[in-house]
This record gives C-alpha cells, sequence and structure tokens, in this order.
C-alpha cells in the first residue's frame, strides 16, 4: 500500500483513485474469465474467457502504468491466470468438471482446510509481528491437538479440553520465549528442537495412555447448525449458503473471530502498537518504557495458545481422534500463510483460504480418472506461490524489521 | 558441571566479563559468530554434556511415566544398537547379532552423516538450511531414474552417474534458495520450506499412482521401477539379501574429508566462513556475498541430494510413495546431528553414530519390548533429540554457566587480595 493511500485510510477518507480501481476491476475480469468456464455457467466456447482475460491484463497493465505497480502486476498476473485456467476448463468435459468443481462443497471443504491453518497462522502472526520467529508453531499445533484430546477424554468435557490444548500450546510456547528471548537462543534453531519436543511428548504420551486402542469416544466441539439459511431467498442461494456454510464445526466460525480480533488488537488497540514496535524497533520501544521481555513473552505464549487451537479443531473439530504427528507439517502451511499474508490478519486469512481451496480440490480433482495425477502435482502450487511472494515476483513480502534478532536491554 | 575442566582456557580473563556478545548489543550476531563464541566456551565438553543432559531427562521421562528403570532400558537400547560389537568379549552368536544390527545402525549413520554436512555447510556460511528433505528428495528421484535408465552401463560409472545426478539434483533445489537469497534477499529458512513442500509434492506426483515415473508393470501399486544390478552400490560387511552395509558409507566418510578440505584449505571455504563470520566485513574486503550464499546452499544440497541417491543405491533401490513422504523427513534430523556436532567433521560423524545409534536400537525390529515398548521408545528418541537441540542452542546459557563458574573460582582465588 502506498503512503498516499496509507494517509489517506489514515485519515478515513476515501479517495477514487483511477489506478487502484484499474487494478481490482483487472483482478475480478480475472477471476470471472475462469469462472464463466466452470459450474453452472460451464460457457464452452474459449472466446468468452480470452476476451475477459484479455481486458482484465489491460487493466492491470493500465493500473501498472499509473503508478499502482505492484497491484497492476498482480492484478494482471491474476488475469492470465483466470484467462490460461478459463481456456483448459472450456476445453474439459462438463461432466469432469461437475464432479470436482460443487461451490458449496468446495467452499466448505475450504473452510474446514482453513481453519486449523488460520488459528496457526494468527498465532505466528502476534509471535513474529513482536520480533520472535516462529518455526515451532507446528508443534505447537501438535501439543493442541493431544492435549486437547487426552484433556477432554478425562474430563469429558469439549470446553475443558478445548482450554487444555491452548494450555499445553501456550506451555511450550513458553519454552520457546524463554530460549529465544532469555538466553537468546538462534530462534530457528530453538524452533526446531520445539518441533521435535512436541513430536516426542505427544508421541509419547498417546502410547502410553492409548496404546493400540486408539482414542475411543471423545467430547466432539458441536457444529453449528443454520438451518434458516436453505429459507434466504432466491431459491439457489439461500440452498447454496445452507450446503456450505450451514452446518460447519463452531470452531471455523471461532477462527474467522480470531482473525477480526487479532486486527483490532493489533492495529487498533495499544497493545497491539507495542507489539509491533516491539517487532520493528525494539530499542525505540524500550526507550519510551515499553517492557521488550515482557512484550515478547506475552505474544509468543498468546501465540502458542492460538496455534494450538488449530490443534484442537483437528483433533476434538474434525477427526474426532489423535493420531501421532497428525499435524503433518500444517503448522509450516501457517507460517507460509502468514508469510504470503504479509504477516497481516486479513492476508493471512485469504492465504490460508488459499492453501484450503488447493487441500479441497485436490481430491476432488482425484474423483475424475483422467485427472488424478494431477491432483498431487495440484497441491504443490501454494507453495509455489508463496516462493514466488517471497521472492518478490507478487508484491513482496517484508517481514518485521527485528525479526529473529534477540534484544539485550542495557 | 562447575567441576568440570575446560580444555582451553580462553586468552584473557578480560574477555570473560566482557564478552562480544554483550559488549555491543545491537550488533546482529551471525550465526557464524555464535558459533565461534560457542567454541571458546568448551569445546567438547559442552555437546556431551548436553547430550548427557538429555539422556538424563529421557530417563526420568522413563522413570516417572512408566516406572521402569531408566538404566536397563537404555541398556536395551543400547543391545539393539549393535555397537556391543566394538567389545571384545562379546562373542559367538551374540557377535554375529551384533554384526547385523551394526550394519543398520551404520546404514542410518550413512545417511545422517551427509545430511549433517548439508545443514553444515550452509551455518558455515551464516545460512540455514532447513530444505535438506526436499534436497535429499530431488537427489533420490534423479537416484532412481539414472540408475532405471542406461542398464547397459558398466558398474563403476554408473554408481558415479546415479549418484552424481542425485548430488547434482539436490545442489540445483538448494540452490534456488540459495539464488533467491542472493538476488532478492528472500530468507533461505522460508525458501527452503516451500522447496521441501514443492519437492514432497512433485516427488508424489512423479512416483504416484499413474506418474510419470511409476513402474509400468505395478500399476497398483506407487513405487518406481528398481535400479538395475550394475547401479546397486557393493555389500561390503554382511549379507547383501539382509540389507548388509555398503560402500556408501565410506562416500559419507569421504564427504566429511571433503567438507573439511573446501572449508579449511581452499578459497571457496575461506569465503564461505569470511561470510558466515561477518557479511558486512566480507563484503568490504571484497568478497561477493551473493555468490558465497548461491555456492554454500548448493554445495549443501549436493550434499543431502547424496545422501538421497546412496540411500537409493545402496539399500531401497527403488522409490514409493513412504519414502518421498515419510523417509526423506530424516533430513530434519541433520539439524540436531550438524549442531551437536557444532559442524566439525569429526563432531558430525560421532553425532550421526549417536542419533543412528538411537534411531535403530529404539526401533521395533531391535528393541525388546519386554523391557521397554518400542513405540514408546522412539518417541523418547525424539524428545532426547528436542533436547539436545534446544540445550545445545542456548549458547548463552553456557556461556552464564561458564561464567558462573569462572566467577566461582575468582572468588575462591584471590582471597590473599581481600587480606591485604
Amino acid at each position: 500500500m502506498s503512503a498516499q493511500a496509507e494517509v489517506a485510510l489514515a485519515n478515513g477518507r476515501i479517495t477514487f483513485r483511477p489506478a487502484r480501481v484499474a487494478g481490482v476491476v483487472s483482478i475480478a475480469l480475472g477471476v470471472l474469465a475462469f469462472w464463466v468456464a466452470l459450474p453452472p455457467r460451464t460457457t464452452r466456447s474459449e472466446l468468452v474467457p480470452v476476451v475477459l482475460g484479455l481486458l482484465g491484463i489491460a487493466a492491470g497493465l493500465f493500473s501498472w502504468r499509473k503508478g499502482e505497480t505492484r497491484l497492476g502486476w498482480t492484478a494482471a498476473m491474476i488475469a492470465l491466470l483466470g484467462m490460461l485456467g478459463g481456456v483448459l476448463a472450456a476445453q474439459a468435459a462438463v461432466e469432469n468438471l461437475k464432479v470436482v468443481i460443487t461451490w458449496s462443497a468446495v467452499l466448505a471443504a475450504t473452510l474446514r482446510f482453513a481453519t486449523p491453518l488460520i488459528f496457526a497462522s494468527i498465532g505466528g502472526l502476534f509471535s513474529e509481528r513482536s520480533g520472535v520467529v516462529n518455526i515451532g508453531l507446528e508443534g505447537m499445533m501438535l501439543m493442541g491437538a493431544f492435549f486437547a484430546v487426552l484433556g477432554g477424554d478425562k474430563t469429558d468435557s469439549w470446553v475443558l479440553g478445548l482450554l487444555i490444548g491452548m494450555a499445553s500450546g501456550a506451555a511450550l510456547a513458553l519454552v520457546h520465549a524463554f530460549f529465544s528471548i532469555q538466553l537468546r537462543s538462534d530462534q530457528i534453531v530453538s524452533g526446531t528442537a520445539i518441533n521435535f519436543l512436541a513430536l516426542g511428548i505427544t508421541g509419547y504420551l498417546y502410547i502410553d495412555t492409548y496404546g493400540q486402542e486408539g482414542t475411543g469416544d471423545l467430547p466432539e466441539v458441536p457444529n453449528v447448525n443454520l438451518d434458516w439459511l436453505s429459507r434466504i431467498p432466491p431459491e439457489g442461494l439461500g440452498s447454496f449458503l445452507e450446503k456450505s456454510i450451514g452446518h460447519l464445526n463452531l470452531m471455523v466460525w471461532l477462527a474467522f473471530l480470531t482473525v477480526v480480533l487479532a486486527w483490532v488488537v493489533m492495529f487498533r488497540t495499544t497493545i497491539g502498537l507495542r507489539i509491533r514496535s516491539v517487532g520493528e524497533h525494539p530499542r525505540a520501544a524500550d526507550t519510551v518504557g515499553i517492557s521488550v521481555y515482557a512484550t515478547r513473552y506475552a505474544a509468543v505464549t498468546l501465540s502458542g495458545a492460538l496455534a494450538a487451537l488449530g490443534g484442537v479443531y483437528l483433533s476434538l473439530g474434525f477427526v474426532h481422534s489423535f493420531t501421532e504427528n497428525m499435524t503433518a507439517g500444517r503448522g509450516f502451511i501457517a507460517l507460509a500463510a502468514l508469510i504470503f499474508g504479509k504477516w497481516r490478519p486479513f492476508g493471512a486469512l485469504g492465504a490460508a483460504m488459499l492453501f484450503g481451496f488447493a487441500s479441497a480440490i485436490a481430491p476432488r480433482l482425484q474423483n475424475v480418472e483422467s485427472w488424478a495425477t494431477y491432483g498431487t502435482l495440484f497441491q504443490a502450487l501454494p507453495y509455489l506461490l508463496t516462493l514466488i511472494a517471497v521472492a518478490g515476483v507478487i508484491g513482496r513480502s517484508i517481514p518485521p524489521a527485528a525479526i529473529g534478532r534477540p534484544y539485550i536491554k542495557q | 558441571m562447575s567441576e568440570q575442566t575446560p580444555p582451553q582456557q580462553p586468552p584473557e580473563e578480560q574477555d570473560l566479563d566482557e564478552p562480544s556478545i554483550e559488549a555491543d548489543p545491537e550488533a546482529q550476531q551471525s550465526l557464524a559468530a555464535r558459533w565461534d563464541l560457542y567454541q571458546r566456551t568448551g569445546g567438547v565438553i559442552t555437546p556431551v554434556l548436553t547430550a548427557v543432559f538429555a539422556f538424563f531427562v529421557g530417563g526420568l521421562v522413563v522413570l516417572i511415566t512408566t516406572g521402569k528403570n531408566p538404566l536397563s532400558t537404555y541398556r536395551a537400547i543400547f543391545d539393539g544398537t549393535g555397537l556391543n560389537w566394538f567389545f571384545p568379549w562379546v562373542s559367538g552368536q551374540e557377535r554375529e547379532f551384533a554384526a547385523e544390527d551394526l550394519q543398520q545402525t551404520l546404514l542410518l549413520t550413512t545417511t545422517l552423516i551427509l545430511v549433517g554436512i548439508a545443514v553444515a555447510f550452509a551455518f558455515r556460511c551464516g545460512l540455514f538450511n532447513i530444505g535438506g528433505q526436499g534436497q535429499y528428495i530431488a537427489g533420490m528421484i534423479a537416484g532412481v531414474q539414472v540408475g532405471v535408465l542406461m542398464p547397459d552401463l558398466a558398474h563403476v560409472p554408473h554408481v558415479v552417474l546415479a549418484a552424481g545426478a542425485g548430488a547434482v539434483a539436490g545442489a540445483v533445489w538448494g540452490g534456488i534458495a540459495g539464488i533467491l537469497k542472493a538476488t532478492v534477499g528472500a530468507h533461505e529458512v522460508i525458501s527452503t520450506i516451500m522447496l521441501n513442500w514443492i519437492a514432497l509434492w512433485i516427488g508424489s506426483y512423479l512416483v504416484g499412482f499413474n506418474g510419470p515415473l511409476q513402474d509400468p508393470k505395478q500399476v497398483f501399486v506407487p513405487v518406481t521401477e528398481q535400479v538395475s544390478q550394475g547401479a546397486k552400490l557393493n555389500v561390503w560387511w554382511g549379507d547383501p539379501k539382509l540389507q548388509g552395509l555398503h560402500i556408501g558409507f565410506f562416500f559419507a566418510i569421504a564427504a566429511l574429508v571433503v567438507f573439511w578440505i573446501v572449508l579449511n584449505r581452499t578459497t571457496l571455504g575461506y569465503q564461505v566462513r569470511a561470510v558466515g563470520f561477518n557479511p558486512e566485513a566480507a563484503r568490504y574486503g571484497g568478497i561477493s556475498v551473493g555468490r558465497n550464499y548461491f555456492l554454500a546452499m548448493a554445495i549443501s544440497g549436493a550434499f543431502a541430494g547424496l545422501a538421497g541417491s546412496v540411500d537409493v543405491l545402496g539399500w531401497l533401490f527403488r522409490v514409493d510413495l513412504t519414502s518421498v513422504q515419510v523417509s526423506s523427513q530424516i533430513a530434519f534430523i541433520g539439524i540436531a546431528v550438524a549442531l551437536l556436532g557444532r559442524n566439525t567433521p569429526l563432531g558430525i560423524f560421532f553425532s550421526a553414530l549417536l542419533f543412528g545409534a538411537l534411531i535403530n536400537g529404539t526401533s521395533t525390529r531391535n528393541l525388546d519390548p519386554s523391557v521397554f515398548q518400542p513405540e514408546l521408545a522412539s518417541n523418547l528418541t525424539l524428545i532426547i533429540q528436542g533436547l539436545v537441540v534446544l540445550f545445545v542452542g542456548a549458547d548463552l546459557l553456557i556461556l552464564y554457566l561458564w561464567r558462573a563458574r569462572t566467577k566461582l573460582r575468582r572468588k575462591v582465588r584471590p582471597e590473599p587480595v581481600a587480606e591485604r
């Protein structure tokens, strides 16, 4: 976001800027170019996506020429991808497309896959914004997943299970905080150790407590049934809403609430200002009387509790059991989502949704025999996009200035 | 701990009161500078103490959770590692069993040495190569492909070509992260994590169902064809049918020597270490920092890639979905190996042996279930690894302890001064 736009936003005025509008229009055209060729429209002519895509690219380039360099480029790229996707889809068999794309099911699956990522990446947001790299998100998620099961099983209450899971993640985060803040260990080394530890602790206790029998009956986080959604006119929209978001788990909604809360806390409260200042310039923050250590401790501990919620969702909310290493790298994906989202709550949300979408589509692609192999390949796409984003091709991700650097009080 | 005599005394006592880490707080400590500090605070003693401490905590875990005797548990694990082969009094059938176990331990050690070097080499350039997994997968795929194709090639060139292909593939995969670091400053930790996942999914696609590399004769198994007989590494110890120890072990030893020579006896190694120690100073001294970032990552990747191809040519012989998605995680242990081994060749050898022995000794096949449940023990291995990495990374903790020790000693010594 340019400085000018930042000022405009801060003043609460919305200024009309043709370059920005053109960029947004370009993105919309790109998406539209893809969408028209997909169910339910399934336009069979390649001409429609090509025209829409070319218009989108033109709008993107216009935006780029008028000064919105990054937005323009991104938009033109999206429009190009949308056009290519649209042409490909227009050539594909309609039956195959219908197998893969059932929008309500895809949306519901996307939300399910994105939820653990959202929790963990918002957790990572707090830690990293305070200047502590948190590569241990994976381990903290795993702790949450296991201890929620253990706690829920022993207390027979999902609420207590959830809280115990959060506490376990926070406890592990406290270890990370102690080593990386107090002892000034390398934060990546410490985070790696956290992941090993979590894997070992949860695996050990799981075998020790449950052995080969598995976890058995567990209290479950309830679903939120919104049947009234189907009564929303018009007919199609109502049933679509009911099918996609009508029966989601409570924790999916909690994830969205977390994002909003994180944004408010981070950008609209003193606490957030402190966290950010400690992450950008700890010396300056210290000079004005903010305790760098205390802030970082709190941020890292909170980060562990939130990441653990992602794990709680996986075990108590989604799978209803625990298996060893059940997070299977989702913590790292959450980290990628955080970076792809440029260390911003809604950016992370968007990235998590994108990653969730890829995870939702991949198994559906496998339902079509001739596309099955590409489903696997498709799952590499989000990481490739993140790599490109990190490399700065589409809107460079710039981390907080003091990230990874231990602070030494004078 | 306070009774331990350090192997090397610091040159001046003043250094102790004002170590560089305290003297210049704003100075960004590069990883290599940390290692240097670390080196000064106790040579080989601290890693050994760290490992002993980790095993001690592991023993406590055993005692508290299961009530079993930690010593007999460790004894049973030790017996499964085959390391008792080195005891001259072990003889007869026991010795044969020990030999078989030791071969398995050394098979794992081979891989761990190579992935350990892959982390250590980048470390010395100030880079954290967390991408061993991706580079290992790239090495496996390239190795198996060259091993499967060209069945008419003679043994030696085929092995060299296939192993080399793995190294090159790993170098390319690591080099991508190096280039990104050198040109746009993308943090290597992030890019290597992404590259791990990209490699994992591309690898799964290649060897998976209907993938381009899947064995056409086994449509229902996600596995590649076997490498041709000529590309397999010779087994020099043990029965080839029972997964004896192949000559890849010597590749790993040779890699350690190469690692030492390149780092300490070549211009490249000098530059890499200079960049790792202080990139700004190195730049000022006329060293191209970006070039060295790239080279360090590519060379690191080559070692991890070699690990992949050596595993394929040595005992896997084929790559299946499990080896891409699960077994490749062994590369992460390379981080623990390099850290515990303090990025020195000898250290890497011994820590690779330690972790190799631990993994093998706690495996279902080798640990006597009547003494301790193997599934528990393999998780104990992870806890021990975690503790080792946690404490080995805490150089400041060691510095604190070190200073407490010297202060204690000084308090005792200057009593005559106090009297005066």
